[in-house]
């Protein structure tokens, strides 16, 4: 599981960036990024055990997919993930969605 | 850990331990910003005094993508080809290597890292065949990192204008996160998996460069439609190169020879 090992690096990424104890955790993640909200939460849980990250809220900003169509051209958000422009082309590249970001955390003063 | 053939052992799994490289994602406050706009401001617990808020914008993968553009660029010093092998578990990597190495290390140089949660076995079956191969053991992780892969590197060495394959962790879906700096990934697949995996694995197969479709010899005995399967792969990568072998019979194994003599030349 990705999300584990994911999230471990985000933790201690913010272990190194911020003093205190944290009190909430702001992720972006784009639908692209090939990351479950729900297992980054889970693994949130048990990754911040014993750390002063332990019993920190989790907000996760949900990022849709975006694509720019080579076919006709236009850029549009995805309903879903999958890769397909309205006018049926696959032919697209990817705009937006595929973040995996910590945006920014809260931290007791 | 990393294993090479005289048995030195290093843990990979500690990645995590090592202090990042601060490049310019220094924490920074931008003093208007707001969190975010999801209904948020509602939370009180926002608003109490005593806290502060920290803008950190940290791309969580930036740092395995610096590790991986190193290693690119170290491939590229050297004219070394570097080869990303991934694919479900037995699919026919470790199979596809002995042979290759059989075949070409006459007129190739061809070494191998492996990579595999547990065991040596792979790495034991790539040895028997002469060729050099370290192993690297996840534990845990269910996939190679740049970190891991660097390394893995440094003990196996390999020689310039040579090729190196990386035999990921068996696993269609975390290895494609994980960019390693190489020239190109190879995705396997083999047909007793069934045609719809390209569907079912959209980031792997649009990662991919390659689809290496084996295990051709069984498809008298299964219900696998290879069009159907390509047809799949292209709708999520159209640029998708295909390629269908069998690693164990020898089918149109010329055809990924071909494939490699052109990378290696492009790469030298
Ligand atoms: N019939 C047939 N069997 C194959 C072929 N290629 C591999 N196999 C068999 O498939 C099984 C798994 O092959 P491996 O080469 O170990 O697969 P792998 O992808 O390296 O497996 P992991 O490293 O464990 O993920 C073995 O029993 C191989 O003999 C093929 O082309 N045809
Ligand atoms: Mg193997
Ligand atoms: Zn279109």
């Amino acid at each position: 599981m990705h999300e584990l090992s994911i999230t471990e690096s985000l933790v201690s990424a913010i272990l190194e960036r911020v003093e205190g104890r944290v009190q909430t955790v702001t992720l972006v993640i784009g639908r692209l990024s090939g990351l479950v909200p729900d297992s980054v939460r889970f693994c949130f849980d048990v990754c911040t055990q014993g750390t002063r990250l332990e019993g920190a809220a989790l907000d996760i900003i949900d990022i849709p997919g975006r694509v720019r169509c080579l076919t006709c051209d236009v850029e549009l958000e995805l309903p879903d993930t999958i890769l397909l422009c309205t006018c049926g082309s696959a032919n697209v590249d990817i705009v937006g969605g595929q973040e995996l970001r910590i945006k920014n955390v809260e931290v007791m003063v | 850990m990393v294993t090479d053939l005289g048995g030195a052992q290093e843990h990979g799994d500690s990645d995590h331990g090592h202090p990042p490289d601060h490049g310019n994602d220094h924490p920074h406050s931008h003093g208007h910003d707001h969190p975010h706009d999801d209904g948020a401001a509602a939370d009180p617990v926002r608003h109490v005094p005593d806290t502060r808020l920290v803008e950190l914008e940290y791309d969580v993968l930036a740092k395995n993508d610096l590790l991986a553009a190193r290693n690119r660029v170290w491939f590229e010093d050297r004219g070394i080809l570097a080869l990303n092998l991934m694919s479900s578990p037995g699919a026919g990597k470790t199979s596809l290597l002995e042979r290759t190495i059989r075949d070409l290390s006459p007129e190739l140089m061809l070494s191998v890292i492996e990579g595999d949660q547990e065991t040596l076995l792979d790495a034991e079956r790539i040895r028997a065949t002469g060729c050099r191969v370290v192993q690297i053991n996840t534990g845990s992780g269910c996939h190679l990192d740049a970190d891991m892969l660097a390394r893995g590197l440094r003990s196996l060495d390999p020689p310039s204008q040579s090729v190196v394959f990386i035999e990921n962790v068996g696993n269609l879906v975390c290895p494609a996160l994980f960019d390693l700096g190489e020239r190109s990934k190879v995705v396997i697949m083999s047909v007793t998996e069934g045609d719809d995996k390209p569907l079912k694995y959209p980031h792997m197969f649009r990662a991919a460069d390659v689809l290496l479709l084996n295990k051709l010899d069984l498809l008298p005995y299964v219900n696998f439609d290879v069009e159907r399967c390509i047809g799949y792969a292209r709708q999520i990568n159209p640029g998708i190169e295909v390629l269908t072998v069998s690693a164990t019979r020898g089918d149109d194994l010329d055809r990924w020879y071909d494939w490699l003599r052109h990378r290696v030349t492009a790469a030298a």
